[in-house]
C-alpha cells in the first residue's frame, strides 16, 4: 500500500494491459476503464451509453468475462486482461485466421445491427459465450446477452448471428477456428 | 456522459489493513465491492467520498463453503454469478440461487458480489437519477432535500430495500459477519434492516460485512423466489418474494416463512404466514395445502401496500402482491422456481 502510494506519488502509471499490448497511462483514480480506454488510448470501439450500467454498450471482456467497462474502476483493472473490440480481429489473425473474427463476421452476415451503437458490447459478450460453450441454446444465447440493450434491431437478427456460430458448432467456435464464418 | 467525482482510491491487501483504513476515514470514506451500486450511486451524486476503500484485492474474502456443523459460509466479496451457479447452494438453498441468478443482467452479476447486494443502497424514482435531474424536480429527504415526493408532506424517507437476495437469506436464518479494526461480530439479518430509507441498516462506517453464514438447512427444506420486474432481462425488482418450506419425514409443513422486498425501506415478513401453512402437507393433500396458501396470500396482500416509490403503477404492484405469494409459495412446495415472467 505504501508502496503503491509512493509510486503515485513519484509519478509511477498505472500499467493497464488491452488487446495483449502494455499500456503506461496516468490517470487520476476516479476515472473508470471506459474513459481510460476512450480518451487516453484512443480506443473508442466501446461505446458510452448510460455510463451507469443500464446499456452493456461499453461491455469489454475483463480475463475473458464480459464487463460493464463504464463501472469499473481503471485502476481495478490492473493485473487483468482487458480485451475490447479492437483486439479481436488482432487476435484472430495471430491465431493464423484472416479478415475479422468469425463472430464479427457472422454479426455482418447476418445484418444485425441498424445503428450499431450496441454492436462492439453484443460482439463481445456473444464471443465470451461461444469461447465457453461453443453450441449454446438459443435460451442460453438470450441469457448471454441479457445485459446488452439494442434499440434498433428487435434482436432477431442477433440472435441469428449467434445461431449460425452455434450450429457450427465447435468447429467455429472463435478461439479454436481460424475460419470465419461467411455468407 | 457521468462523471465520478474525484477522491483518493485505496487498494488494500488484507482485510486488517482494509478495517485500518477504514477506521482512519471514518464517514468519509466509501467501501467498494463490486461498485456496481456505489459507483451509479456516486455519479448520481448521491455519495461524494473522498476516500474509496477497494476490497477487490483483499484475500479471504471470497468462496462458498459448507462448515462442519452443515452450515454455508458465504465470502461476502464473492460474485453473484458464482452464489448462482453453485451446485452445492442450488441444492441446498434454492430461494438464495434463484434470487442472485436473478439480479441485473451477466455482467453485473458477474461484477457485483454477495455482500454488495446485501448492502444496497435503497431505491426510489425519485433518487436514483443524475444531479441534474434531480436539481430540476427539487432535492428531497434522501439526498440534500427537506421533502419526499412519494409521501406528500411525509418526514420519514420510504425509499424501497431492493436487493434480491436478502428476502431470501431472510426466510433462511442467515446470519451476517461484520469486522471492525477492534472486533467482529454476527448478526441475524432479521435484526439488520431497519425502515428508514435513508439508511436502512446497522452497520457502523467503520465496519465490514465479511462473510454471510447460512444455518444447516433442515432436510425437507424447500425453497423460491419470485421476482416482478419490468424488463427479464436486467431490471431491479418491483417486488421479490422469498418462500421457505421446511416439510417433515412425512411431508408436512413444519416450519414456514414468507418475506416480500420492494416495498418500503426494509423487507418485510408477513406476519401468520408459518402458522396458517404448519400441519398442510402439499404432497398428500395438496387441496388442502392450497387453502393455506391462499390465506396466506390474503394476509401478504393486507399487509403489503406498494408505495409510488418505484417506477410504474403502484396499484398494480399491490394487485401483484397475493399473486407472486401463491406462485412462490406453489414453486418452493413443488421444488420448482423462479416465478419470472421470463
Ligand atoms: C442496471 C442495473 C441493474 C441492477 N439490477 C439489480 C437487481 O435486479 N437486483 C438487485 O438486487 N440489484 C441490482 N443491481 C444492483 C447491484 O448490481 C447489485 O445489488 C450488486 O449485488 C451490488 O453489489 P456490488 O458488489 O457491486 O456492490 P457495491 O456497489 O460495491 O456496494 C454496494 C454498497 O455496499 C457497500 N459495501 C459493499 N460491500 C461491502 C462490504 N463487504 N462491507 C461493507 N460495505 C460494503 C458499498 O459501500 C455500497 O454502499 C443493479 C444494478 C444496475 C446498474
Ligand atoms: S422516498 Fe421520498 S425522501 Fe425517500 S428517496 Fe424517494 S422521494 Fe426521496
Ligand atoms: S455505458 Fe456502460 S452500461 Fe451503458
Ligand atoms: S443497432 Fe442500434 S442499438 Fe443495436
Amino acid at each position: 500500500m505504501l508502496v503503491r502510494g509512493l509510486r503515485r506519488k513519484i509519478g509511477v502509471i498505472l500499467q493497464l494491459q488491452v488487446n495483449g499490448d502494455v499500456h503506461e497511462v496516468d490517470v487520476p483514480d476516479h476515472w473508470t476503464l471506459l474513459e481510460v480506454l476512450r480518451y487516453r488510448l484512443g480506443l473508442t470501439g466501446s461505446k458510452q451509453g448510460c455510463d451507469k450500467g443500464d446499456c452493456g454498450a461499453c461491455t469489454v471482456l475483463l480475463d475473458g468475462q464480459p464487463a460493464i467497462s463504464c463501472l469499473v474502476l481503471a485502476r481495478e483493472a490492473e493485473g487483468r486482461s482487458v480485451l475490447t473490440i479492437e483486439g479481436l480481429a488482432p487476435r484472430h489473425v495471430a491465431a493464423g485466421g484472416c479478415g475479422v473474427d468469425p463472430v464479427q463476421a457472422a454479426f455482418d452476415a447476418s445484418g444485425a445491427l441498424q445503428c450499431g451503437f450496441c454492436q462492439s458490447g453484443m460482439i463481445l459478450s456473444a464471443w465470451a459465450l461461444l469461447a465457453r460453450n461453443p453450441r449454446p441454446r438459443p435460451e442460453e444465447v438470450r441469457a448471454a446477452l441479457a445485459g446488452n440493450l439494442c434499440r434498433c434491431t428487435g434482436y432477431t437478427q442477433i440472435f441469428d448471428a449467434v445461431a449460425r456460430l452455434a450450429t457450427a458448432g465447435a468447429a467455429t467456435a472463435p478461439e479454436t477456428s481460424p475460419e470465419a464464418v461467411r455468407d | 456522459m457521468l462523471r465520478l467525482p474525484s477522491f483518493r482510491l485505496e487498494q488494500p491487501d488484507t482485510l486488517p489493513q482494509a478495517l485500518a483504513l477504514l477506521d482512519q476515514a471514518g464517514p468519509e470514506a466509501a467501501v467498494l465491492a463490486g461498485g456496481t451500486d456505489l459507483l451509479p450511486n456516486m455519479k448520481h451524486e448521491l455519495r461524494r467520498p473522498s476516500v474509496v476503500i477497494a476490497l477487490s484485492r483483499v484475500k479471504g474474502l471470497t468462496g462458498i463453503a459448507e462448515a462442519a456443523d452443515g452450515a454455508i459460509e458465504i465470502g461476502a466479496m464473492t460474485p453473484l454469478a458464482e452464489v448462482a451457479q453453485s451446485a452445492l447452494v442450488a441444492r441446498a438453498l434454492p430461494a438464495l440461487a434463484q434470487a442472485a441468478a436473478l439480479v441485473a443482467g451477466p455482467q453485473l452479476r458477474q461484477r457485483g458480489t454477495l455482500g454488495g447486494n446485501v448492502l444496497l443502497d435503497t431505491r426510489c424514482q425519485y433518487v436514483n437519477q443524475s444531479h441534474f435531474w434531480r436539481s430540476a424536480l427539487g432535492f428531497c429527504l434522501k439526498k440534500d432535500g427537506t421533502v419526499c415526493h412519494v409521501v406528500a408532506g411525509g418526514s420519514r424517507c420510504v425509499a424501497a430495500a431492493s436487493a434480491d437476495t436478502v428476502p431470501a437469506l431472510m426466510t433462511l436464518g442467515a446470519v451476517l459477519e461484520v469486522a471492525r479494526h477492534d472486533r467482529t461480530r454476527q448478526l441475524p439479518i432479521d435484526a439488520f434492516f431497519v425502515a428508514d430509507g435513508i439508511v436502512n441498516r446497522r452497520l457502523e462506517p467503520t465496519e465490514l460485512l465479511t462473510r454471510v453464514r447460512v444455518p444447516r438447512p433442515a432436510a425437507g427444506h424447500r425453497g423460491a423466489y419470485g421476482k416482478l420486474r419490468e424488463r427479464g432481462s436486467i431490471d431491479f425488482p418491483l417486488l421479490g418474494v422469498a418462500a421457505r418450506l421446511d416439510l417433515s419425514e412425512a411431508g408436512v409443513v413444519e416450519h414456514a416463512d414468507l418475506v416480500l422486498t420492494s416495498l418500503a425501506a426494509a423487507p418485510r415478513r408477513v406476519a401468520g404466514a408459518a402458522d396458517a401453512l404448519r400441519g398442510s402437507a402439499p404432497g398428500h393433500a395438496p387441496a388442502e395445502f392450497e387453502t393455506a396458501v391462499r390465506r396466506v396470500a390474503e394476509l401478504a396482500r393486507r399487509q403489503c401496500r406498494p408505495l409510488p416509490n418505484l417506477p410504474g403503477d403502484h396499484e398494480w404492484r399491490g394487485e401483484m402482491v397475493p399473486v407472486y405469494a401463491r406462485r412462490t409459495l406453489l414453486a418452493a412446495a413443488a421444488g420448482q422456481g423462479p416465478v419470472h415472467h421470463v
